[in-house]
């Protein structure tokens, strides 16, 4: 399991954006979250990814629930969450050939021998074509660097993934591709996913279920006498 | 929209750019079409296939490395002809409204939206004094729905939606006869997108100031909802040419796209077959010989390798029916047959 137990998280311990979330996915479950932009969710991603401590609330992986974050967290924890963000150029490293890109999280770990493998199986998963392995993100598409980047998150084998928003960028097919590569990979492996977005269409037809923002808050009655706040919304 | 003068009329566009080593990049090649008053025209295709070139074509903003060829007539002018100084002065803002695709980055983050209005108001009409200008301001924001109570904050201090409203206000300003909005919805979510493309539909059908037929839209998207919900046609870029224009309720209803690739886009999205178009579009630098989208393609066959003519508005050797509502199995055959 994947549990985000009453998170509340955010960048001003004042102004929180995420206020007593709590979400669970099952080994091998799809869950979809659903919200505007803006009002927290992706926030709450990066928490479940391990790359943002939480104010209060706790993340239980499999069991154990994470005491440290980003490179404090253990290894064991660490590799077992994949993520992939909206915006590619964002995350990826823009003096990497896409082929060093992917294997960025072997070569953390200490298992780089493991790359001349793994590298060209995962870009055919992706659909990467060799020539595009030696480019740098400036020299390819969108697209493709978020194929990439989709690569390296699998690259470890996690037995989670976070996408969020990861397709919103991008075009009808890629962004079909990009989930059929996903699922592809969560058939073969088992892998639980939390995929985050504002997609109806795309998060009904990718997940096993569907959750929204709203419904998530769990501290209206709270004990600590918290109220929830409504989620920040796109004031326009 | 046939019997309707077209605002814009483009004949023959092509870009290339010219890259270290003599190496050519066909970004758009021999794109014909047309933009009339009251109508919008939604141009469509994966991330890389030239739509944006072509947009920054039309607004004389390619980098120096580009060479043009054909003509895009705004009434008499030819933007492609145009120098710097006549599309500083009299085009861009004044015949061309641009609905830029990332608003933030559009507006200038250190002046409030007020003063950005009203400076463009200033450079672009006839009005004079302060307080008609603040006036004209005021009224290009309510045209935009952009909040009055808003106008004296920064671009950093607006949500998504209202950045693209100010950046819509300032495109509206000049009372141009053609938007050109590039990817305006980009990053937003399903309701603003909706609203987007709603408000500038109604900047299209709302009558100019002479009281005319309201503005062209030349709207340049990747994302098929909203192009669907606001065009009255649709044309379809794949590595750099046109290669389907239709009627959008045909396009999108029935009896569909009639072009192979332009099927394939529609079929992937997640409320039809959620299907990828097999494989990558192909390197504009580095173009097959005749129908680029025959590695791609489940209809090619010999006759593909060379390049298919457009005939009624459609480039394809092999295209799907057009009258019956059923399309039929694409036939079997794979690109093999073609190197053949
Ligand atoms: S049928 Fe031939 S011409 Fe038509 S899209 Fe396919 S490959 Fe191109």
């Amino acid at each position: 399991m994947l549990e985000l137990r009453s998170v509340t998280a955010g960048y001003a311990r004042k102004a929180p954006v995420v206020h007593g979330v709590s979400l669970a996915v099952a080994p091998g479950e799809a869950v979809g979250l659903l919200g505007p932009s803006g009002c927290g969710k992706s926030t709450l991603a990066r928490v479940a990814a391990l790359l943002h401590r939480p104010d209060a609330g706790t993340l239980v992986l499999d069991g154990e629930p994470v005491r440290r974050w980003r490179h404090r967290a253990p290894r064991a924890q660490r590799t077992a969450v994949g993520v992939v963000f909206q915006q590619p150029r964002l995350s990826a490293d823009p003096r990497l050939r896409l082929a060093d890109l992917i294997a960025e999280p072997l070569r953390a770990t200490g298992r780089r021998e493991e790359a001349p493998r793994r590298v060209p199986e995962l870009a055919a998963a992706v659909g990467l074509t060799r020539d595009l392995l030696g480019r740098r993100p400036h020299e390819v598409s969108d697209g493709q660097l978020q194929r990439a980047c989709l690569a390296r998150a699998l690259v470890l084998r996690p037995r989670w993934l976070i996408c969020d928003e990861m397709t919103a960028m991008l075009d009808a097919s890629t962004t079909a591709a990009l989930v059929a590569a996903v699922e592809d990979y969560r058939a073969a492996t088992g892998a639980g996913l939390l995929a985050v977005g504002h997609d109806h269409t795309l998060l009904h037809r990718w997940c096993d279920r569907t959750v929204h923002w709203d419904d998530l808050s769990d501290a209206v009655a709270g004990e600590e006498g918290l109220v929830t706040p409504s989620p920040v919304t796109d004031g326009s | 929209m046939p019997g309707r003068t077209p605002v814009l009329s483009v004949r023959g566009l092509s870009v290339r750019f010219l890259m270290p080593g003599g190496r050519r990049v066909a970004a758009v090649t021999d794109a014909h079409f047309d933009v009339a008053a009251g109508e919008c025209l939604a141009l469509i295709g994966e991330s890389g296939c030239g739509k944006s070139v072509l947009a920054s074509a039309l607004l004389g903003l390619l980098p120096a490395n580009a060479r043009t060829a054909g003509r895009a007539l705004l009434g008499d002018l030819d933007l492609l002809a145009a120098d710097e100084r006549t599309l500083s002065r009299t085009v861009r803002g004044r015949l061309v409204g641009l609905v830029p695709q990332s608003p933030a980055a559009h507006l200038t983050p250190v002046r409030t939206v007020r003063s950005q209005t009203q400076e463009t108001v200033s450079a672009l009409t006839g009005v004079r004094g302060r307080a008609a200008v603040r006036a004209a301001a005021r009224a290009a924001a309510d045209r935009a729905a952009f909040p009055a109570d808003h106008l004296d904050r920064y671009p950093h201090e607006l949500s998504g939606g209202l950045a693209q409203r100010a950046a819509t206000a300032l495109a509206l300003v000049g009372d141009a006869p053609l938007l050109l909005a590039d990817e305006p919805t980009t990053g937003l979510d399903r309701a603003l997108v909706d609203r987007t493309v709603d408000e500038l539909r109604r900047h299209v059908d709302a009558p100019d100031a002479a009281g005319g037929t309201g503005r062209g839209l030349l709207m340049i998207t990747h994302d098929l909802a909203a192009a669907e919900r606001v065009a009255d046609r649709v044309a379809v870029m794949y590595a750099g040419r046109l290669v389907e224009l239709a009627d959008a309720a045909s396009f999108f209803g029935t009896p569909g796209p009639r072009h192979p690739y332009s099927r394939g886009l529609l079929q992937a999205l997640p409320d039809r077959a959620f299907a990828p178009v097999p494989g990558m579009p192909p390197e504009l630098g580095d173009l097959p010989e005749g129908c680029a989208f025959a590695p791609r393609c489940p209809r090619a066959s010999a006759a593909c390798a060379a390049l298919p003519a457009t005939v009624g508005g459609l480039a394809c050797h092999h295209p799907l029916p057009g009258d019956d509502g059923e399309a039929p199995s694409p036939t079997a055959s794979s690109t093999e047959d073609i190197r053949a």
